[in-house]
């Protein structure tokens, strides 16, 4: 019953997304002034389907809970005896659910546009409402033509199948629904972007409405990538943190553009310039957000987010994905000239950085964009290739490099025009940082270009994030400035992390019988036993590995190999040992046959803060947000002070005359 | 210059960076690209050694021997024919490996004709058979099938 109420809840919100796509197109129609007769339906449509979706999700979400075998969904991918925690988030660990996901975020940002957002043009709203509402019905209808999570089993499964042991994590419960929403809140600005463009009123107050959107996404989007990679760190037992598979590059993709967006939009509302690249951005980011869902959702990879290969799902999507892109940029084409110019600034000026930023990250962009798609394009004329690190790291880097060079020095240009002479004494120290600490480092070592690179730009990066600040009375800094110098912070820190996990990482590969001992730099690790465990829904060997820094009182880290029962699998469970200068990591292989175990351990300096890095960027993010909306807040109070004196004023003048006499 | 010139500008840096990122793609994927084997075809058409290519087969029959130090690997790899190539792999074995199964080794193929890998890749789980293997004989590939859809329908 429950399931059917998320069913018929779905139908409605679908149908509702129709009627919020005629409503706001009708807004269109209107002339100056008025308001069609049609157009008020809009919001309250997306208002009431935002609610209709949420609840389709909850009921999905209790079916998961109470394990509802009678639901197809739930009989193949959960199990009664599973913990709940991963009842619950195995609702969104497999195709229909995660879907459904992606509908229930995409419907309530548009109740939250339509709900809160007043200071945009109504025939502006009505325009982004119809995109939106547009955008909405294609996900409504892959979700109940090709991919129907509530669909009933004629026969109740006895038990259920389980669900993939490498999705029991917590990680799990994070990852992707911070992604998701990030990816969605995409959505928005994309929304947003088309209806300014198509009512022409692409200016900073449409900017300014734009910018939370962007940043909010953005802030998500990097959580979930932090997330992602940290987890397929910890999780796949491998001791690297990124693979540059499809599926992470399906992630980065979006933040690219995101990223891109951020600081356009940031020009325009500060400026009014960049007007037709912030939407070709717009429109760009959302763009790689469909195509990321499309790479991870219709099967054309696998991997282990491909929950199910089927053919008909794939077209559709790409069909969704052809309709929704080839229309934005066709209206974009149609539309961009009638777009008047911005205003003007030099090349050497806060734009001028931007714009090179904005370059370069497009650039990076196209870099992962192809190296994504070419296996996918030569596999259709059976070409088996694959584009793997030594692809992607340099030619990423040559992009990188002058981008995060200029990234140092943007921020302490003056907007319009500026002139290099001001800045000699932060352009010595930046320069003497990067060159300074690369040769310092070669001094110690041979190590490989990229991350000596790195740790050069790393240390300039982390300094210069502060001169903004630099002269400035610290209380009195705008909260949004402080956003930007802990987030550019924060890439300083991450890289830092990169830099050191390429260049310094130690490992050791051995075969040790119980009660042998191994030296890894200063660590000593010794295996003292190897022993069963069990769990809820697995079993183990359990190594316990006594490890000690410099004879110091040794600790005791557990790596296991687990097996699964329900679905039957195995995972080898890491071991992390974290100091604050790095992080020991143990895995334990098979058994040799004269006893011995397989243990590989990696000593990893500083790896955590490339994690630390992107918590920093993403509450950068977050103050930016932050500092913008109390901004917004005190402006509209003022506003509101202002009219009601105004308001005062004239009732007084209106009794102002006086009688002659 | 005129605000429609700068716009021009910027539109003319824009795409001269995507130039610039095709051409860098065009000219690493021309050494960079790492292609895909059989072992008939490594027999008939080897590689460059040291060249990173990956290979893929079937884990031969008792063929898994591990040496003295506990932790370097070898395996025959079969393929459609009678050619096989040997594979030297220095690592914990992922959880899946085992013989008469699938497998996919990146790595190169060293001078004495041996092939070193620096990774294998084993069936991921029920659900992911890497995308490779499916071109496999049919008898193979009807083994997988049933191997791989366990639990579904």
């Amino acid at each position: 019953m429950i399931a059917e109420i998320g069913l018929a809840a779905l139908w409605l919100a679908a149908a509702l997304a129709v009627l919020q796509m005629v409503s706001g197109a009708a807004s269109l129609r209107a002339a100056q002034g008025e308001i069609n007769p049609l157009a008020i339906y809009a919001r309250p449509a997306a208002i009431v389907q935002a609610f209709l979706a949420v609840l389709a999700f909850v009921t999905l979400l209790y079916s998961f809970a109470v394990t509802d075998l009678s639901l197809k969904l739930v009989a193949s991918n959960s199990h009664s005896m599973k913990p709940m925690l991963y009842k619950l988030t195995g609702t969104w660990g497999n195709h229909e659910g995660s879907m459904l996901l992606w509908v229930g975020v995409l419907a309530a940002s548009g109740g939250l546009l339509a709900g809160f957002e007043k200071r945009l043009p109504e025939r502006t709203m009505g325009a982004t409402l119809a995109v939106q509402g547009f955008v909405a019905l294609g996900f409504y209808a892959f979700l109940l033509f090709a991919s129907n999570p509530f669909e009933r089993l004629p026969v109740p499964a006895p038990e259920g199948n389980g669900l993939n042991p490498l999705l029991q994590d917590i990680g799990l419960a994070i990852h992707p629904p911070t992604l998701y929403a990030g990816y969605v809140g995409l959505s928005v600005a994309f929304s947003l972007a088309m209806g300014a463009l198509m009512t022409r009123e692409v200016n900073p107050a449409f900017a300014r409405v734009m910018r939370p959107w962007v940043l909010g996404a953005w802030v998500l989007l990097t959580l979930g990538i932090t997330a992602g990679s940290y987890w397929a760190y910890y999780e796949l037992g491998w001791g690297g943190w990124w693979f540059w598979d499809p599926v992470e590059n399906a992630s980065l993709m979006p933040w690219l553009a995101a990223t891109a967006l951020m600081h356009s939009v940031s020009v325009l509302a500060a400026r009014d310039a960049l007007r037709t690249w912030t939407i070709m951005l717009g429109v760009l980011a959302f763009s790689m957000s469909m195509l990321g869902t499309f790479l991870v959702r219709s099967g054309v990879l696998t991997s282990v987010h491909a929950f199910a290969v089927d053919p008909e799902r794939g077209a559709f999507i790409l069909g969704l994905l052809g309709l929704y892109i080839g229309g934005a940029f066709t209206i974009f084409a149609l539309r961009a000239g009638a777009v008047a110019e911005g205003k003007r600034f030099a090349v050497v000026s806060r734009e001028g950085a931007l714009v090179f930023n904005n370059v370069m990250l497009s650039a990076i962009l196209a870099i992962v964009l192809l190296g994504t798609l070419y296996p996918l394009l030569t596999e259709a004329f059976d070409v088996r290739v694959s584009v793997g690190p030594p692809y992607f790291n340099p030619a990423g880097a040559i992009f990188a490099v002058p981008m995060l060079l200029v990234m140092a020095v943007g921020p302490l240009l003056r907007w319009k025009s500026d002139k290099p002479a001001r800045l000699q004494f932060e352009l010595a120290l930046i320069a003497a940082l990067v060159i300074g600490v690369i040769a310092l480092v070669c001094f110690f070592g041979q190590f490989p270009l990229l991350p000596l690179l790195g740790l050069g730009l790393a240390a300039a990066l982390a300094v210069a994030a502060f001169l903004p600040l630099k002269g400035r009375n610290l209380r009195r800094v705008p909260v949004a400035t402080w956003g930007m110098v802990i987030a550019h912070f924060g890439i300083a820190v991450s890289l830092f992390g990169m830099a050191c996990e390429g260049a310094f990482s130690q490992e050791r590969l051995a075969a040790v019988a119980p009660g042998g001992t191994e030296q890894i730099g200063d660590f000593a690790f010794t295996l003292q036993s190897v022993t069963p465990v069990a769990g809820p829904n697995w079993t183990a060997l359990e190594a316990q590995i006594a490890v000690s820094q410099n004879g110091g009182e040794p600790v005791i880290l557990t790596p296991q190999a687990r097996n699964f029962w329900s679905p039957p699998q195995s995972t080898s469970e890491s071991a992390l040992l974290t100091k604050w200068n790095g992080q020991l990591y143990a895995v334990i292989g098979n058994q040799a046959e004269d006893g011995r175990w397989q243990i590989r351990v990696w000593w990893k300096p500083f790896v955590t803060f490339i994690w630390y890095g992107g918590i920093l960027i993403a509450l950068g993010g977050v103050l930016a947000i932050a500092g913008r909306v109390r901004v917004d807040v005190k402006r509209r109070s003022a506003a509101s002070k202002g009219a009601q004196r105004r308001a005062d004023l004239e009732a007084l003048g209106a009794a102002d005359p006086v009688p002659a006499e | 210059m005129k605000a429609k010139h700068q716009r021009l500008v910027l539109v003319i840096i824009a795409f001269a960076a995507l130039i610039a990122a095709g051409a860098v793609f065009v000219w690493a994927t021309r050494n960079q690209l790492s292609y895909f084997y059989f072992p008939e075809e490594m027999a008939a058409e080897p590689p460059a050694a040291g060249r990173a290519v990956r290979l893929g087969g079937m884990v031969q029959k008792g063929s898994i021997k591990t040496e003295a130090d506990g932790v370097t690997v070898t395996f025959v790899v079969t393929g459609k024919t009678a050619d096989t190539v040997t594979v030297r792999y220095r690592g914990i074995l992922p959880d899946l490996f085992v013989e008469d199964s699938g497998v996919i080794a990146e790595g190169s193929l060293g001078k004495d004709g041996v092939f070193v890998a620096t990774n294998l890749l084993a069936k991921h789980d029920e659900n992911y058979v890497p995308k490779e293997l499916e071109g496999m004989g049919t008898e193979q590939a009807a083994k997988m099938v049933t191997d791989t859809t366990v639990g579904l329908k």
